[in-house]
């Protein structure tokens, strides 16, 4: 698995956003649940319907030794919240761009997407941190 | 990583380094919070073979002559004279308040030689305490050895197995809590069946000079035990199941041993310490508060500072927290009003703003099954 693959965009909060028909799918990155270590629950998502504007507060991650919230990148309406983390939050280290997703929001403005990280910029912000 | 210029390091600092352990700061001190294989692998391989510690952050002390006992009978809740040449013992230093300095180990190493253990974020305030506390009348001497020290723990079911490799002294003749003298790996050694994770195990204390090739015989001689070096993480979430307590967290100059349920090693009945009359007027005033393990009953994870709360009134903070690897639930310490303290008993912990429901349970929260 690539670390940080090339068809997702980033945030400076080390969260990755794919965009498919209109809807974000948000997840953080190997480098963020690499730093996290073992996680051990997810939660605070707001519900399904619930409007998120850019910047809220919409979850926590928690591994054993950490806290850490989860920024939405984007404004919109919660589409989806990953259930599979409920009973398996170890998928956000072992499978961070994939089964490890965490939410899916509904653009309200696909401009905002412009505000988020090329690959190549955000490889930068790891390197230097 | 944490900027280490600052940071004392321990005689391991570099193999730690290459074991790819994540380098934090500790206590002042540049330490591993985990290495690759992550705190929960971690955890796991300490309680179900055997894991190695690098605890050289700790301090030594030597407290050594005809007044030695008499000298730390004064400074330590426990009763020292209790202890056996080749004896272990917990204890916690006062202050006349009746407030930990911090809690220790007193190895009694002749009738009249003692080494104590002390933390690592607490050696400066030890010493200190310890050497305005000693005269000459005291008829011993202190000497603080904490930079001579290196010390390694084994820890585990198989830690005894793993350390046999290394010595001719027959371990399964050192009882939990007794020490001997010897040579393991080659090198002198203090060898002491005790340790920080409520599993069976040795702590070897030795010159820090041997460092590396000790650290490499342990590795070499728990290979087929699966053994992996232990970070600072998971010796917490090892510490916290058996509801040992941390200074700094669950245990400070605020808090009296008897209100940690430390009251097993504090003989202010049977004997004259620093701090023993506050602790006795504690007694007879009624204890105020005393330290619970909570297992919490809704979703989330309490950590150290989170608020607690008792009958919606808002009453202290969760000393430690953690989602426990060995038992997949979310744990934690705190202290309680002592008539409210009991096993059952609900109150709720403040999680990032929203309140959990949390109750007092049974502790350790883990026990040894074997």
């Amino acid at each position: 698995m690539s670390e940080i693959p090339a068809k997702l965009r980033y945030t400076e909060d080390h969260e990755w956003v794919s965009v498919t028909d209109g809807v974000a799918t948000i997840g953080i990155t190997f480098h963020a649940q690499d730093q996290l270590g073992d996680v051990v629950y997810l939660g605070d998502f707001p519900d399904e319907g619930d409007g998120v504007e850019q910047g809220d507060v919409v979850g926590v991650v928690e591994s054993v030794k950490a806290t850490s919230d989860i920024y939405s990148p984007v404004t919109g309406e919660i589409v989806e919240v990953n259930s599979d983390l409920d009973d398996s939050p170890e998928l956000v280290n072992s499978d961070p761009y994939d089964g490890g997703w965490l939410i899916k929001i509904r653009l309200a403005d696909e401009g905002e997407l412009d505000d988020l990280l090329s690959p190549g910029d955000y490889k930068a912000l790891i390197e230097q941190a | 990583m944490a900027n280490d210029s600052n940071l004392m390091k321990t005689p391991f600092c570099d193999l730690h380094i290459a074991a790819g352990g994540r380098m934090v700061s500790f206590a002042g001190w540049y330490m591993p919070v985990q290495y690759p294989t992550g705190i929960k692998t971690e955890h796991l391989a300490v309680r179900e073979s055997v894991g190695l510690f690098d605890v050289s952050h700790m301090g030594e002390f030597l407290v050594e002559g005809p007044g030695a006992l008499g000298f730390l009978q004064r400074m330590a809740s426990n009763d020292v004279s209790q202890l056996e040449i080749g004896q272990a013992q917990y204890a916690v230093a006062c202050l006349e308040t009746g407030g930990i300095v911090d809690d220790l180990l007193i190895y009694r190493r002749a009738a009249d030689r003692f080494l104590v253990c002390v933390n690592a974020g607490r050696l400066t305030e030890d010493w200190a305490w310890f050497t305005q506390n000693h005269s000459a009348a005291d008829d011993c001497t202190l000497v603080n050895a904490s930079s001579d020290f290196a010390q390694l723990a084994i820890q585990g079911r198989n830690g005894a197995a793993v350390v046999q490799k290394l010595t001719d002294v027959d371990l399964s003749a050192i009882g939990t809590y007794r020490f001997t003298e010897g040579v393991a790996g080659g090198v002198d050694c203090i060898i002491a069946r005790t340790g920080y994770t409520g599993e069976d195990g040795f702590e070897l204390f030795f010159h820090r000079d041997h460092a590396e090739v000790m650290w490499h015989q342990v590795l070499e001689a728990g290979a087929e035990f699966g053994i992996l070096p232990i970070g600072l993480g998971a010796r917490d979430t090892l510490r916290l199941e058996m509801k040992f307590c941390l200074y700094g967290n669950d245990i400070d100059e605020s808090t009296t041993p008897l209100e940690a349920r430390l009251g097993w090693i504090t003989k202010w009945k049977d004997k004259d310490f620093i701090g023993r009359d506050a602790i006795a007027a504690q007694v007879k005033a009624g204890m105020p508060r005393a330290l619970v393990g909570f297992e919490l009953r809704g979703k989330g994870v309490a950590r150290h500072g989170y608020p607690v709360w008792l009958d919606g009134e808002p009453l202290g903070e969760v000393t430690s927290g953690a989602m426990t690897p060995s038992l997949g639930k979310a744990i934690g310490l705190c202290y309680l009003p002592r008539d409210r303290a009991a096993v059952g008993q609900s109150f709720e912990v403040e999680i990032r703003g929203k309140r959990v429901a949390a109750e007092v349970v049974k502790t350790p929260f883990y026990q040894r099954p074997y």
